[in-house]
């Protein structure tokens, strides 16, 4: 056979797929040297630039002066939405959201003007100058708000099955909660940067800390009005991303390559983290409320559920999320009558984007909340409940909008977890010590997942790859995704080795551009490795397949006596078995005219989406996992820490475990993260108070669990068929982090004995908890004394 | 008067000439020096991407390598100092460091952006020779920020080549500066007096100066605000303000004694001030902030201001007309971030007498997260029990008014009373009629004082049953 096995690794070279590879850039990264944007040497006549942001929530721009601005030191230009030769039109899907506001500032840090100087420092002291004349208007504020006024960004979207009416009418029990969760700031080391440089013609290069340097390039050209091939956006790393990066990159490029337009010279724009913090979006938080009937088993019969979302001020990306929230709210449980309303709300605040999860991760908060409350109702544990519901295989296996669960790992995942945190012994430790402790108590908490990898539209899961083999046998890889820092680049050069079966330090990782891979889709959704990963197989194995062909004519034996391995080719004849470096076929290839580079590209199979009925089978495959955290709670300060975690997380055949396990625990620290310490504040204004990290805290080192034991599901190679058999890994186990806030409630629950359910909306905060503590004291009338 | 700025980087001498002695550090590497290795992050202290290391020999000869933070050092402060960077790391043949092998092959990076600082805040404590525990590791990297790995192969990698490091890296360069030092450029005079003469006629001539200590409350207005001051005196340099003495039972603080260098002095009664201190700022911090920064700025949230109320501190101020006064803690704030220090006068040291053996004396910190954070409410307790009757106390709390105050009607709640649940809970009561807190992004007003409520809960339960208590960090 001539080309690779796309199932099943030969490993005869070194670092081919699911051996652990450290990440390409390990020693640069730690030796200073890896370069970031704004390390890259600065070009000649270089311009910074500084942007001037809207101080008020909502109002009628009635002007704008810029001429201090204009006439300040070093001042090259300043632009203003006037100043847009295309539309002034950022948004990515919908067509909402200008660049610089221009008759209306819709929030409190909304760019409306851009200034480039010779100097960073000159920049911003000339952005300080604007004199913008703004008739504040009322704000909306909240979700709340923008429920009661109607201010929605869509119409609300519902996914629905069965009969939730007549379901819940009949359910020997009914109960119903509301809660909520708040947003999240990616916090990204690296804030967002772009250095636009104009060349001939007035052609654009675009360096951008970017996960889609092809909206990049759309969002440029369009506001320059400009083809697509004028504009060409190149980025080798981030530092860090996390969905932040997604669409709002686009529009931090699009202002320097206006001012680089505009100037005729190079202008490179790196938000302050202030600035960063205010002017670009966040995780959506959400509102909850929903009715469940279940039986006696604590089976659910019914569930009808709003959820609520805090889109901002534009669509950008929040029908994505609403619709993979709506599409993670059943999670790991099968619910036979089931309505889900989603609401895209349009508030004054800053647009809402991808977060790594992208809705997902409030859409599972849902379920968990029923099921404590059904537990606390029935005198049941949580645990019994959850199982009591999980998909069946075999039966009870449809979701909501009708695409099968197969391959079910979730009870395994869920009895791992539990062994491996001894659950049941522990639960009996942890009972005992709060019996004895009325200060501090302890709680034990779980959570199962079920998480839909693809991008919800069909049209997003492609990808391009470009290879080439040198004479020398040296191998250069290029393809559409982008390096955060998640590993990408090193999964998939070991795909490419793999597929040669020469070493990895062969094959040469390259900067992601627009000009050696066109119109690509974000590297997010998890899909990265799954998408490139295919497409580059495809380009090496063509070019493999190209080699084995030339070398079979060449030594005149049929192609299956042609072998690659260990950096080598092997032509076996009878009698005269030959072996050459895999360096020599090529100069060999070369010499005999064998193109020796390939595209390569790749479809998801069996993807469709009926986004009105919101039914067909959106996702290629799920991923599986669970987790088991214990907590302990300061029941006078309402302080919290995390104790213990054990979870599992299902990886496929991982493609390469180090950084898999990377993933995996790095993800966990950003979802504990976004359920404790992390909270957005605005004041009543509308203005973010938490805009830097001495106000915004994202967990520190101290902040992880001390015992923190990550497994990934052994034997458990991916039935759908991905690439080597392995599954995506950048989002589910963030969700994992969930089992901590279910930790929580039951840690506060046992203040007043489990004998009053708990509502505790996240971020489970010191004063969260504490609020939640002293009322259950309240209620029951019991004090902590000695 | 020179605008040169002379100092030893990366064991090279330097001289930084043509630029703003209140440019930052880190703005001086990454521009003008080229070396891109160090990160800005946040250019406010708190990410420690742009961790760098200040090495100096000690009285004793030993070297001491303190991680700073390069976004709040303004040139001036390097004046006279070693600085190692990221660069600076590798050794003679040109071989990585240790710890930046260790934290690649550990997959300690994953974006690679924290690292360089994570990789000084290594390079540092592996230096100074501590061992591998946990509460020190993470007191060590708790000025770090990290959002791709989750740090566990941060703290792994760490304690993997703590210990058998060191002797590997570089020795130390000498830097030394001695008299007065004036450097000058563009807009901004920078002084360094070097007597306490010098510096009193600077204050007295220049009042209106920046006075700069650490810089890490101050360097936010250049990092951050990008403020450009037309005159600072540096006082860090002035030998009175950097004694540090007990005796007598009292101690005694210079007010530009670092938190890095007070900390061995909050042992055996003051251990509960030194718990705090552990938890205030980071090490980044604590190496260049001082007491008498964080007295002078007289932040409502000034971590050390309620313990040193509680102690019933002294502060000494000096000037070049009137010389000496003492000014009791109770008298020296005066308004939000108001106190009675004039124009004239600087802030020469605090001092206090160390709790006694059988006093009560706690010291409670309640913030979002455990470590680098700012306090939500802080509070410090200094009670004497005699015979069951509380005979003398002082509570003061920050986070719950313009300024950290003393929660006097509690106090007169629990003087004279007798020690138990019930005087702690008629006392506890007060809280609101001594403090009407505000809302904020770090807790509400309602949080704030049941919170302090409880605090002093749990001050009577620690110290009556002490067995109930268990703290969870301890857990």
């Amino acid at each position: 056979m001539s080309g690779a096995d796309p199932d099943t690794a030969r490993g005869t070279a070194k670092g081919g797929v699911h051996s652990p590879q450290r990440h390409d850039s390990a020693l640069k990264h730690t030796t200073g040297e890896a370069i970031y944007i704004d390390d890259m040497p600065e070009p000649a006549g270089l311009l910074h630039a500084a942007l001037v942001l809207s101080p008020v929530a909502h109002g009628r721009l009635r002007s704008l002066d810029l001429a201090a601005v204009r006439s300040a030191e070093g001042v090259a230009a300043a632009v203003t939405a006037a100043d847009i030769p295309g539309p002034n039109d950022i948004a990515p899907v919908g067509r909402d959201e200008p660049l610089f506001a221009e008759t209306l500032v819709e929030y409190a840090g909304q760019p409306v003007a851009a200034v480039a100087a010779t100097s960073l420092d000159l920049a911003r002291a000339a952005a300080k100058r604007a004199v913008p004349d703004i008739e504040p208007l009322p704000p909306i504020l909240t979700i709340d708000a923008a429920l009661e006024k109607g201010s929605l960004l869509a119409p609300p979207s519902v996914l629905a099955r069965g009969n939730v009416g007549q379901a819940m009418a009949s359910a020997p029990h009914r109960l119903s909660n509301s809660f909520r969760v708040g947003g999240q700031e990616h916090f990204y080391l690296e804030g967002q940067v772009a250095l636009a440089v104009p060349g001939e013609d007035g052609d654009l290069v675009i360096h951008s800390s970017t996960q889609h340097p092809t909206e990049v390039q759309h969002v440029a050209a369009r506001v320059l009005c400009l083809p697509y091939n004028r504009v060409t956006v190149s980025v080798r790393r981030m530092g860090g991303a996390f969905g932040g990066k997604e669409s709002n990159a686009s529009w931090v490029a699009a202002v320097a390559a206006l001012l680089a337009w505009r100037s005729g010279r190079p202008v490179k724009l790196r938000l302050p983290r202030a600035d960063d913090m205010v002017a670009t979006g966040k995780r959506h938080g959400f509102l909850y409320r929903y009715e469940v009937g279940f039986d006696d088993d604590g089976r659910v019969l019914a569930l009808d559920a709003t959820l609520a979302a805090n889109g901002g001020h534009s669509v950008d990306l929040t029908p994505g999320v609403l619709t993979r929230a709506l599409t993670h709210v059943d999670n790991a449980y099968w619910i036979p009558h089931i309505r889900c309303t989603g609401f895209a709300c349009k508030t004054n605040t800053v647009s809402n984007t991808a977060f790594r999860g992208f809705g997902g991760p409030q859409g599972v908060m849902l379920m968990e909340d029923a099921i404590s409350r059904i537990a606390h109702a029935l005198g049941k544990t949580p645990e019994d409940v959850r199982a009591a519901n999980f998909y069946g295989e075999g039966s009870n296996d449809e979701t909501p909008y009708g695409q099968k669960v197969e391959d079910n790992l979730i009870r395994r995942c869920v009895a791992q977890a539990a062994r491996d945190a001894a659950w049941d012994q522990r639960r009996a430790e942890i009972d005992a010590f709060n019996r004895a402790s009325p200060v501090v108590k302890r709680g034990l908490g779980m959570f199962p997942l079920k998480f839909g990898i693809s991008f919800n539209i069909p049209s997003m899961n492609q990808a391009g790859a470009l290879v080439h083999v040198y004479s020398d046998g040296s191998i250069r890889l290029n393809h559409g995704g982008t390096e955060m820092g998640q590993g990408l680049f090193v999964k998939v050069a070991q795909i490419v080795a793999e597929v040669f079966q020469v070493d990895l330090d062969r094959v040469r990782i390259t900067p992601t551009s627009t000009a050696e891979v066109p119109n690509t889709s974000p590297t997010a959704a998890s899909t990265g490795s799954d998408l490139n990963g295919w497409a580059a197989f495809a380009a090496a194995n063509t070019i493999r397949q190209r080699m084995a062909a030339f070398a079979a004519s060449h030594f005149d034996v049929p192609e299956d006596a042609i072998a690659f391995r260990d950096n080598h080719v092997q032509v076996a004849r009878p009698g005269d078995n030959r072996t050459m470096p895999f360096g020599e076929l090529a100069r060999l290839c070369h010499q005999s005219r064998v193109s020796l580079s390939s595209t390569g590209f790749y479809k998801t199979p069996g993807l469709h989406w009926d986004a009105a009925a919101m039914k067909g089978r959106p996702f290629f495959y799920f991923s599986f996992g669970a987790a088991v955290a214990e907590v302990a709670i300061d029941t006078l300060t309402g302080e919290s820490r995390v104790l213990r975690v054990d979870l599992v997380q299902d990886c496929g055949r991982s493609l390469n475990p180090a950084v898999d396990r990377g993933q995996i625990e790095g993800a966990f620290a950003q979802g504990l993260g976004w359920l404790t310490c992390e909270e957005l504040w605005w004041d009543g204004e509308g203005r973010l108070r938490t805009a830097g990290p001495s106000t915004y805290k994202i967990p520190g080192s101290r902040d992880m669990p001390p015992v923190f034991n990550v497994r990934m599901l052994e034997d458990a190679p991916a039935r759908a068929a991905t690439i080597f058999r392995s599954k995506a890994i950048g989002e589910p186990p963030l969700l994992l982090a969930t089992a901590v806030w279910t930790a929580l409630k039951d840690a506060i629950a046992s203040v007043a004995g489990h004998s009053v359910p708990v509502i505790l909306d996240a971020p489970a905060t010191p004063e969260r908890i504490l609020m939640v503590v002293q009322g259950l004291r309240n209620r029951s009338g019991e004090l902590p004394s000695s | 008067m020179s605008d040169t700025i002379a100092f030893t980087l990366n064991d090279r001498p330097v001289e930084a000439t043509g630029i703003s002695p209140a440019m930052t550090l880190l703005d001086w590497l990454r521009g003008p020096a080229r070396l891109t290795g160090t990160k800005e992050g946040c250019a406010e202290g708190d990410c420690g991407a742009c961790t760098v290391v200040f090495e100096r020999l000690s009285s004793s000869g030993a070297r001491i390598c303190e991680p700073v933070n390069a976004c709040l050092v303004m040139m001036g402060q390097v004046h006279g100092c070693a600085v190692r960077t990221v660069e600076g790391l590798r050794g003679r043949d040109g071989a990585p460091h240790p710890v930046q092998i260790a934290l690649a092959e550990g997959d300690g990076t994953q974006c690679g952006y924290c690292t360089p600082g994570i990789v000084m805040s290594m390079y540092a404590f592996v230096a100074g020779g501590e061992p591998p525990e946990p509460t020190l590791l993470h007191d060590a990297l708790a000025g770090n920020l990290c959002r791709c790995t989750g740090y566990r192969p941060i703290v792994d990698a760490m304690a993997r080549v703590a210990g058998h490091a060191a002797d590997a890296a570089p020795p130390p360069a000498a830097g030394s500066v001695t008299g007065n030092a004036v450097l000058m450029h563009g807009a901004t005079r920078f002084d360094v007096p070097a007597t306490m003469a010098g510096l009193l006629a600077l204050r007295r001539d220049h009042p209106d100066a920046w006075l700069l200590a650490g810089g890490t409350d101050l360097g936010l207005l250049v990092s951050h605000d990008r403020q450009i001051p037309a005159r600072v005196v540096h006082v860090a340099r002035v030998p009175e303000l950097q004694a540090l003495v007990l005796e007598h039972g009292r101690l005694r603080i210079g007010a530009a004694v670092t938190y890095a260098r007070l900390l061995p002095f909050l042992e055996g009664p003051l251990a509960p001030f030194g718990a705090m201190v552990r938890r205030l700022g980071s090490r980044q911090i604590r190496a260049l902030g001082t007491i008498g920064g964080n007295i002078g700025t007289a932040s409502p949230i000034g971590d050390t201001l309620p313990v040193l109320l509680a102690l019933d501190a002294s502060v000494r101020l000096r000037s070049a007309a009137r010389g000496a006064r003492l000014v009791g803690i109770d008298d020296f704030f005066t308004g939000y971030r108001k106190t009675v220090l004039a124009p004239d006068e600087i802030i020469e040291a605090v001092d206090f007498e160390v709790p006694l053996h059988g006093d009560i004396f706690q010291v409670d910190k309640v913030s979002k997260r455990r470590d680098q954070d700012i306090s939500t409410v802080l509070g410090a307790y200094l009670l004497r029990v005699e015979g069951g009757i509380v005979r003398t106390v002082r509570l003061a709390f920050g986070g719950m008014a313009a300024t950290p105050a003393r929660a006097l009607r509690v106090e007169t709640a629990l003087l004279g009373q007798a020690w138990t649940e019930a005087t702690i809970e008629r006392a506890a009561a007060m809280l609101g009629e001594d403090f009407q807190p505000l809302d904020d992004w770090r807790g509400s007003a309602a949080f704030r004082l049941t919170v302090a409520g409880n605090l002093l809960r749990r001050l009577y339960m620690r110290a009556s049953r002490p067995d109930l208590v268990v703290e969870i960090d301890q857990l």
